[in-house]
């Protein structure tokens, strides 16, 4: 499955995008993410799966497109 | 009947926009009856205010403290050369009644706090935050929540842009989303850079504000379909836009301060972690130190950042990466530098918190202040 990483994620994993097999559910992937970027413990996200947001633990098939979304400061 | 054709000026002035249909002489009508109040004159609030001076707003507001300087003005259109050094606001505001003398215009050069937000806010129909700080941002939303204020929402960083409308009811629950829904806590001073930290494309903040131009013109006009329950991405690199549905926490609301009263006593900048400067130096100290024995300089910055610090020895550690890793100072007096201070400052105080038998330093100002 492939992850989209917006604003300063994108510079904290190195890419605006990841792939990885497929998880079980946002929770699993969140946890691994995490594990692969260690720089994402750190800062606030929002987790969207099919352009929906979500906030609690959501079941993902492979064919889901994920995006994590960072809060903006600038103006 | 009321219609445009009794102001012979209005008419002539509008005649493009109520000619649309949907938009008629009704529309104009809200829009010359309507308030709104835009916080921050700056890369986004210019073009939000030009565009809606420009359609006849009726009252528009403008809160800014700060003044232009000769680094605003690739973003910030209403300014020129010989605006450095004057505040913003009443030259904002200025510009637009040359543009728009029908229009009444209240300048605000102040400070958005927990004490005057409510008092400046609670006569205006919409607010529009084009602010460039979580501490700002997080104080107007939760007064727009406490108020039920419509607040159209925009934000920026490097390439991309954020824009959303807050409070207004949404989806079949009629739901009043708000940007606690989205990130129901602040993030950490230092956790997100700013535009001086980290750049801006000139003209991103003209894309974003004039979609925030777009959504309040459609809130007081009651025309077309507003952002409200949804967030709208540009990335000015790839042309990619995305509209993501949002959805309403549980715990949202109660983040917000319940009244007024409890407005007033809460700390944002606190609850932004926006960290106590007592370990900043500034330039002056900072040369007189490196000439002593066990000082280490770290550059925090991310490593592609310029100017490079040539003329002292030091190390570079990302903030980011400095956080995560488990390190040994040898020296005894470690002296942290960024780009403007702010991520500096977060590395001395999450340092001193770390290591309890080093003493932490942040060079006020960052490399942008040595150069002066």
């Amino acid at each position: 499955m492939e992850i989209l990483f917006f604003g300063q994620l994108a510079d904290m994993v190195g890419k605006p995008s990841w792939q990885t097999d497929t998880v079980q559910d946002t929770d699993a992937l969140k946890a691994r993410l995490e594990a692969t970027f260690k720089g994402l413990q750190q800062v606030k996200y929002m987790i969207a799966v099919n352009k929906k947001m979500v906030q609690t633990n959501t079941t993902l098939s492979c064919t889901d497109s994920i995006a994590l979304m960072p809060p903006f400061s600038g103006g | 009947m009321k219609t445009m054709k009794n102001l012979p000026a209005s008419y002539q002035r509008y005649q493009r926009q109520t000619l649309l249909p949907g938009f008629g002489d009704a529309g104009q009508f809200k829009l010359l009856a309507g308030s709104v109040l835009v916080i921050g004159a700056g890369g986004l609030g210019c073009p939000v205010l030009q565009y809606l001076a420009a359609a006849g707003v009726g009252t528009i507001g403008i809160v800014d403290h700060d003044v232009v300087s000769l680094s605003n003005l690739h973003r910030q259109v209403l300014y020129g050369m010989d605006d450095i050094g004057n505040p913003k606001a009443p030259i904002a505001a200025n510009r637009l009644r040359a543009i728009n003398p029908e229009l009444n215009f209240h300048v605000y050069q102040e400070y958005m706090t927990p004490l005057n937000i409510i008092h400046i806010i609670k006569d205006y129909d919409v607010i529009v935050d084009g602010t460039d700080n979580f501490t700002t941002r997080y104080l107007i939303n939760d007064a727009c929540v406490l108020l039920s204020k419509p607040l159209v929402f925009g934000a920026i960083s490097r390439f991309e842009g954020q824009v959303a409308v807050f409070n207004v009811p949404s989806g079949k629950e009629g739901h009043c989303i708000h940007y606690r829904d989205l990130f129901p806590h602040p993030p950490q001073d230092g956790e997100v850079t700013n535009c001086a930290e980290s750049g801006v494309l000139g003209v991103l903040p003209g894309i974003i504000g004039a979609w925030m131009a777009n959504e309040v013109i459609k809130l007081l006009a009651g025309l077309g379909k507003t952002l409200s329950g949804s967030l709208l991405t540009y990335n000015a690199l790839t042309n990619d836009t995305m509209q993501w549905q949002l959805q309403k926490r549980e715990d949202s609301d109660a983040l917000v301060p319940p009244t007024v009263a409890a407005l007033h006593k809460k700390d944002y900048a606190w609850e932004c972690g926006v960290p106590s400067t007592d370990l900043e130096i500034d330039s002056a100290s900072f040369e007189e130190m490196l000439k002593e024995k066990n000082v280490a300089l770290i550059d925090v910055r991310e490593l592609h950042e310029t100017p490079l610090l040539k003329r002292w020895e030091h190390m570079q550690i990302p903030l980011s990466e400095l956080m995560e890793s488990q390190r040994e100072f040898i020296a005894e007096n470690i002296v942290f530098i960024c780009q403007s201070g702010k991520r500096s400052i977060t590395a001395a105080n999450w340092a001193k918190q770390k290591y309890k038998d080093k003493k932490f330093y942040s060079v006020k100002g960052g490399v942008e202040g040595l150069k002066a």
